[in-house]
C-alpha cells in the first residue's frame, strides 16, 4: 500500500502579510516559509498509520508544485519521516494549474492526503479537483481516520454534527483539524536521513490557468477599542444594543 | 444562460445559509440579468421547498433521491454538474459549508468552470468577472479574475445576509439519474449536536481563551451563550488540552466564522486566532492583560477578570430581555 501526501509551502502563521508596490504579489522579503499547517498534520497522520500497519504500508510520498526554494520544505517532509519527495518544478497558480500538474504523478497510491485548505491564498480546491481528474472518491472535513484491510474509517465532521463512515481505497482524504494531534516535530536523526532520501524534480506541464489573483489589499484598520472598567461591565452590553445595534 | 444556486438541507430543513445564498443568487441574476434557478438534493417536502420563494427564488429543481443524505462528495458533485447542465447554468454558487468545499471542486473539474471559493460581496465586474474573496486567512483581500466561462462560486457565510423577497415559486422535479453505485460512502454513525446553536448558523458566538484557567469554569460563559442563543467557542491552547472540543475551535487552523457579535474571553488574541475572527462585525474582549493584542482587534474590551465580567453581562442580558 501507499500513500501520497500532498505538500503546501506557506508563509508561517504569525507572518505580518504586506504585498509589493502594483498590489499584484506577496512580498516575500523575510518571510519564513512551513508546511502548510493542514498538510504538515496529514503527513503526521500518514506517518502513524505507516508505523502501526505492520509493513502493510510500503510508502509515504510527499508531492508538492514549486519552484526550488520550496525544497527545504520538502526536506522537512522527509525528516519526518516521508520515504520519498516529488517536486514539480513551476510557479504555483490557480488550484485547477496545480491539481493538474499533480494528477500526473498522483495516480496508483491507495490513499492520498490533501490539507483542507492552503493557509495563502484559502483556496480550498486542489484535493477535490485532483481526486477528479484522477477519477476517484473524495471526503472531506476528515478529523480522523484508521484503516483496516483494505476498509478505511473515516471521523468527519458535517455542518451540525459528525459521522464516523466507512470509504474504500483509492480514496482521496481532505483533512482538517484532528486528523492528528499534534504535528510531528522532525528528530535529528530525522533530519539527518532525510539528506539521502530521493527527491525527485519533474518538469511542469502545460495548463491554463482558469482564474488569476488581479490585485490584493489589505483590510483598513480598526477604529480605536471602546473600554469599560471592569465594575461597569454591564454597561458594555447596553453598548451593544443601543450603539452597535447587534444585540 | 442562468445562475444556479445549490440549496443545502439537513433532516428536510434547509441551511440558514441556504436562503442567505438564494438571496445572493437572485441578485447575481439581477446583476447578470438572466433567472436565478434553485437545486435542492435529497427530500425535501413542499412546504420546505417553497420557503426559497420568500427569498426570491421562482423556479426549483428537486430531486428527493434519498440517498443524497450520505453527502457522498462525488454523488453530490455529480448531481449538481447535470443539473447545471440542465438549467444552461454558467454561475453555479455553493455554499463555503463543510459539504460546499466538498463538493465544489470537484464540480469545477466537470463543467471545466473557473472556481473561486468564500468569496463575499457580488462581482465588482461581470466582464471580465472579477469577485472578492479574503486571503491570507482575512489578513488580507484578493480581486479574483475567472477566466472561464463557467464560475463555481462558494459564498462566506454570513457575508451577504438573506433578503426577504416573496415571490411565486414552481417545483420542477428532476432525477439526476444516479445509481445506487454513485454512492460510495457508508454511514456508520452520525453524531448530531443537539439543543446547541450550530457555530456555523449563530449570529452571536462566545468564545473562551487560557484565560479560562480551566474546563471546569465553563459553566458561566455557557449560560451567557444560552442567554444570548449564541454558539460556543474556544482558542487553539484550549482545544488542544482537550478542554473543549476541536469542533469549537475557531482560528486560523480552526474554524472560520463571521458571526455579528463575537466574545472573546480571556483570549489574547494570537494573529492566528484573530486570522479566524476578524470578519465578525463587532468583537467584545475581555482581558486581564491591557497589552493583549485581542483588544487591538477589538470594538468593545474590558481590561479586567472574567469571572467578574461574565457574571455582569448575564445580569445585563437579562436586564435586557425583560
Amino acid at each position: 500500500m501507499k500513500i501520497l501526501v500532498l505538500i503546501g509551502n506557506v508563509p508561517d502563521t504569525t507572518t505580518k502579510i504586506k504585498f509589493n508596490s502594483e498590489k499584484t504579489a506577496l512580498d516575500a522579503s523575510g518571510v519564513q516559509w512551513i508546511i502548510n499547517p493542514w498538510d504538515e498534520l496529514a503527513l503526521t497522520r500518514a506517518m502513524e498509520l505507516k508505523e502501526n500497519s505492520a509493513g502493510a504500508i510500503e510508502m509515504v510520498v510527499v508531492a508538492t508544485v514549486g519552484r526550488q526554494e520550496t525544497e527545504a520544505t520538502l526536506r522537512k517532509a522527509l525528516a519526518i519521516g516521508a520515504d520519498k519527495a516529488i517536486r514539480i518544478d513551476t510557479e504555483p497558480k490557480d488550484g485547477f494549474y496545480v491539481a493538474s500538474q499533480l494528477a500526473p504523478v498522483a495516480g496508483g497510491y491507495d490513499l492520498i492526503f490533501a490539507g483542507i485548505e492552503a493557509s495563502d491564498y484559502n483556496g480550498a480546491a486542489v484535493g477535490g479537483m485532483l481526486a477528479e481528474l484522477l477519477g476517484i472518491h473524495s471526503i472531506s472535513s476528515v478529523s480522523g481516520l484508521q484503516l483496516e484491510g483494505g476498509q478505511i474509517t473515516i471521523n468527519r465532521e458535517i455542518d451540525g454534527g459528525s459521522q464516523t463512515v466507512k470509504m474504500t481505497t483509492p480514496l482521496m482524504a481532505i483533512v482538517q483539524k484532528g486528523i492528528a494531534k499534534e504535528p510531528r516535530i522532525p528528530a535529528m536523526r530525522g533530519i539527518m536521513m532525510a539528506r539521502s532520501k530521493p527527491l525527485e524534480v519533474i518538469p511542469a506541464i502545460e495548463v491554463d490557468v482558469l482564474t488569476s489573483f488581479e490585485s490584493f489589499s489589505l483590510p483598513p484598520a480598526k477604529a480605536a477599542c471602546k473600554k469599560v472598567p471592569e465594575d461597569q461591565a454591564k454597561t458594555l452590553i447596553y453598548m451593544l444594543r443601543d450603539e452597535a445595534k447587534v444585540l | 444562460m442562468s445562475v444556479l444556486v445549490y440549496t443545502e438541507n439537513w433532516d428536510g430543513k434547509f441551511k440558514k445559509i441556504s436562503f442567505e445564498l438564494a438571496s445572493y443568487a437572485v441578485a447575481l441574476a439581477e446583476q447578470m440579468k438572466v433567472p436565478a434557478v434553485a437545486l435542492s438534493l435529497g427530500k425535501v417536502d413542499e412546504t420546505e421547498l417553497k420557503k426559497l420563494g420568500n427569498y426570491g427564488i421562482e423556479s426549483i429543481m428537486s430531486d428527493t433521491n434519498e440517498n443524497y443524505i450520505g453527502l457522498d462528495n462525488q454523488a453530490i458533485a455529480k448531481a449538481v454538474a447535470i443539473a447545471a447542465e440542465k438549467a444552461g447554468a454558467n454561475v453555479i454558487l455553493i455554499a463555503h459549508s463543510n459539504l460546499g468545499k466538498a463538493i465544489a471542486p470537484r464540480l469545477s473539474i466537470k463543467l471545466k468552470a473557473g472556481l473561486v471559493t468564500a468569496i463575499h460581496g457580488l462581482p465588482l465586474s461581470l466582464q471580465p468577472f472579477t469577485v472578492l474573496k479574503n486571503v491570507f486567512t482575512n489578513k488580507a483581500v484578493g480581486k479574483v479574475l475567472v477566466h472561464a466561462e463557467k464560475k463555481v462560486l462558494t459564498l462566506a457565510a454570513n457575508s451577504f445576509g438573506s433578503q426577504e423577497n416573496i415571490v411565486t415559486t414552481i417545483i420542477n422535479h428532476f432525477d439526476a439519474g444516479l445509481s445506487n453505485t454513485d454512492f460510495a460512502t457508508k454511514i456508520e454513525q452520525t453524531n448530531k449536536v443537539t439543543g446547541k446553536v450550530l457555530l456555523s448558523d449563530a449570529d452571536i458566538v462566545v468564545s473562551g481563551g487560557r484565560g479560562m484557567k480551566g474546563p471546569e469554569n465553563w459553566a458561566p460563559l455557557e449560560e451567557l451563550a444560552e442567554l444570548l442563543g449564541a454558539g460556543t467557542a474556544c482558542s487553539r491552547p484550549v482545544s488542544d488540552e482537550g478542554w473543549r472540543p476541536h469542533s469549537e475551535h475557531v482560528g486560523q487552523t480552526g474554524k472560520m466564522i463571521a458571526p455579528n457579535l463575537y466574545f472573546a474571553f480571556g483570549i489574547s488574541g494570537a494573529i492566528q486566532h484573530l486570522g479566524g475572527v476578524s470578519s465578525s462585525k463587532v468583537i467584545v474582549a475581555v482581558n486581564k492583560d491591557p497589552e493583549a493584542p485581542i483588544f487591538e482587534a477589538a470594538d468593545y474590551g474590558i481590561v479586567g477578570d472574567v469571572f467578574k465580567v461574565i457574571p455582569q453581562f448575564i445580569e445585563a442580558v437579562k436586564e435586557i430581555k425583560s
